[in-house]
């Protein structure tokens, strides 16, 4: 190949600028030089593979003890042969999904704040602010939430339970508790999920072909009508790629789940108390510098299973932005 | 990633978005704003009597109900008055801007509160909790006693190493990227995609079942650390690489090619040097982003309260881990330094996230051709061009 073209991200903006394509082809020193470009390039391949690799190598000796356990057992307790990851893993989807449900309106609110409310001035200091919401540690999140939030959600959700505790989501397994709950991280992790969907569906909004957007104003629409009927229609994709980019952050969150949720494993569909849940994060986290060889191997096994758990959400999840990006043009 | 990008674009190349944007009427006038009082003022009165009445108390939930019934009083009035649509269109706007007023209460909360314990811990005795070192911890310690020292260090060398092994490759692989559009550049690019949001507790398990664990408690160093964090910093630096490079202009690569120049001599003399600034500034964002992981090094660092200046032999310690060891250690003195140390940790995230942004605005463009410390080599006068 000698061709020299640009890249195909969708978030390459020098489409009209892309240079010929090479019809010599390369002599010595350029083949040397394309080769170890290549070979970079597939060292970040050989990384991912050794990941996957040597994690299947030190957990499959759980799998093989485990088997279907894996799947029909109720508790994570490798050391007495029960190997069930369920309460672990739903535990981690349901932070993810609880953060990501607190997060989408803030963030597309804010979206549309940056790119249609506020003074076109204030534009880039406000996506600074958003981007410095990301930059601040996890831990440091954690620590907060554990110390602030925690307490602070404890009001709100003991009125949900005491009021809705019909629905079953909204009570709590061991009563009189609501702190270092599932959902005390949920609220916690959407924090870091915030500048995740806000930054990617404002590209993808600012993207909507201005034209229309005046058009739908020109026609008479109000402000909110221009959001609905064109930006929000033609970002949907993008939006929706956003949100599974904010599940797959919330899925990989470890600092602020270790820190804030309480320890236990047990498959409940409670999410406002202590003693519920747990996380597969955190399980690693906590157990693994002390645990015994088979849980360590298991602990290795849950590894896997949220590396590739997260993995397929952020990769759907990019194949869906990319789409978006290249209808755009 | 995104603000490298939208840094370095050139002006004429912004997409769609700053130069044809709709002029639209920004200012608000003063009936609008009498309109919103008299809702606030009537929604403010409502809650206040329902509360009274049935004798409900909570701040959280009056402030919850006057928002509702704010939003209830403003729409039945915009509705009277103007109709359907216009009500749709205030409240949206309400709900616009109240909604991103919410992204902003955490980053604001979070600092203010990691200042207001961390800043008292910190100028207890100014210079000291910079240079002592955990060594003289006990649950009862004065606030004194102790300092982040050691971890300052652990930080910089193990963040520094990571950055040494990163970036040659992260730079190449980009502009490898951008340069191939074949299937295995498709491939890498995707990979390098799933592995930025890829759990980061996952790095460190790798680094420990590669590293450490041949070699027992002797594998727990500086040095381990620094790889874990290479692991999670290699994807952000290429894909950030990969858009400032794919950016700089295709007629210069032309020009290169066009004067005779071989492929290498255009990369590394045309391209990687147009691109300087904007590379310079994805990899502060990257170290920045590193700098506060604390789930990578957790297993690998192996932690320690003196001072160990060797990356290489014996473990170490760095701030995030330092935070995380002081929450779990039982006693106040414990709670209060680990906001110490979260503050030095902040402030060093944010210098660093504040310097990117800074290198990244000082060009207008990718064709400038800027080295940062220009700034300090050249005479004041000429700086501001």
């Amino acid at each position: 190949m000698t061709t020299l073209t640009s890249s195909a991200s969708p978030t390459d903006f020098a489409d009209n600028d892309v240079p010929l394509n090479l019809l010599t082809k390369p002599n010595g020193p350029d083949r040397i030089f394309n080769g170890i470009l290549a070979g970079s390039s597939g060292l970040v391949l050989a990384l991912l593979a050794a990941t996957v690799v040597f994690l299947c190598y030190y957990g499959f000796d759980a799998f093989r003890h485990a088997g279907f356990g894996l799947f029909t057992d109720l508790t994570w307790s490798p050391d007495t042969g029960q190997f069930g990851m369920l309460p672990l893993l739903v535990g981690s989807v349901m932070i993810a999904i609880i953060g990501v449900a607190i997060a989408t309106p803030v963030s597309l609110s804010t979206a549309l704040m940056i790119n249609e409310y506020a003074p076109s001035r204030l534009r880039p200091l406000l996506t600074a602010v958003i981007d410095m919401l990301a930059t601040v540690p996890s831990i440091v999140y954690g620590f907060w939430g554990l110390i602030l939030i925690s307490p602070a959600q404890a009001a709100p959700a003991r009125w949900l339970a005491q009021h809705l505790g019909f629905v079953p989501l909204l009570r709590t397994p061991s009563p009189g508790f609501y702190i270092k709950s599932i959902f005390a991280c949920g609220l916690i992790c959407a924090v870091t999920i915030i500048p995740i969907i806000t930054s990617i569906s404002r590209e993808v909004m600012a993207q909507a072909p201005r034209d229309v957007c005046e058009a739908a104003l020109g026609l008479g629409g109000t402000r909110w009508g221009m959001v609905t009927d064109v930006i929000l229609p033609f970002s949907r994709n993008g939006i929706l790629g956003a949100i599974l980019l904010g599940i797959g952050r919330g899925l990989g969150e470890t600092m602020i789940v270790v820190l804030v949720l309480s320890q236990a494993n047990h498959l409940t569909p409670d999410i406002l108390g202590p003693n519920g849940l747990g996380s597969i994060a955190k399980e690693i986290t906590d157990n693994f510098v002390v645990s015994s060889v088979i849980t360590k191997s298991g602990l290795i096994l849950l590894g896997l299973i949220l590396f590739m758990t997260t993995l397929a959400v952020n990769v759907v999840a990019r194949l869906i932005v990319q789409r978006t990006g290249q209808v755009s043009r | 990633m995104t603000q490298v990008l939208n840094r370095a674009q050139p002006a004429d190349q912004g997409g769609s978005s700053e130069g044809d944007r709709p002029k639209t009427y920004r200012s608000i006038p003063i009936s609008t704003l009498v309109e919103m009082a008299g809702s606030a003022a009537a929604a403010l009165a409502m809650a206040w009597i329902v509360f009274s009445v049935s004798g409900i108390s909570g701040a959280l939930g009056f402030a919850f109900c006057a928002a509702c019934a704010f939003f209830t009083v403003y729409g039945l009035l915009c509705w009277r008055l103007y109709g359907i649509l216009a009500m749709k269109d205030r409240l949206a706007t309400v709900a616009i801007w109240a909604g991103s007023l919410v992204a902003f209460i955490p980053l604001v909360g979070v600092i203010g509160y990691v200042i207001y314990r961390g800043g008292a811990v910190i100028f207890a005795r100014f210079p000291h909790f910079i240079f002592a070192d955990f060594s003289g911890y006990t649950a009862n310690a004065p606030v004194t006693a102790v300092g982040a020292g050691a971890a300052i260090v652990g930080t910089v060398e193990q963040v520094g190493l990571a950055t040494l092994f990163t970036v040659p490759l992260g730079v190449l692989t980009a502009t490898f990227l951008v340069n191939n559009r074949n299937a295995f550049a498709t491939v890498v690019s995707n990979v390098v995609d799933a592995m930025t949001g890829s759990p980061a507790i996952i790095a460190g398990l790798f680094i420990y079942l590669i590293w450490v664990a041949p070699q027992h408690q002797a594998g727990k160093s500086g040095f381990s650390a620094a790889l874990a964090l290479s692991v999670m910093m290699l994807p952000i630096v290429t894909r950030t690489s990969q858009e400032v490079i794919s950016i700089v202009p295709g007629s210069l690569r032309e020009a290169a090619l066009a004067l005779g120049a071989p492929q290498w001599r255009a990369v590394l003399r045309v391209i990687l040097p147009t691109a300087r600034v904007g590379l310079v500034t994805a990899v502060i964002l990257g170290v920045a982003r590193i700098a506060g992981e604390t789930a990578p090094v957790l297993f690998v660092a192996g932690g320690n309260p003196k001072y160990n200046w060797n990356p290489f032999s014996g473990q170490q310690d760095d701030l995030p881990l330092r935070v995380y060891q002081m929450i779990f250690q039982p006693g106040i003195a414990s709670t209060r330094d680990a906001w110490g140390v979260s503050f030095v940790l902040v402030l060093v995230v944010l210098t660093l996230f504040l310097l990117a942004r800074l290198i990244g605005s000082k060009t207008p463009g990718p064709g400038r051709l800027q080295l940062p410390w220009h700034m300090f080599r050249r005479t004041t006068g000429e700086m501001d061009e």
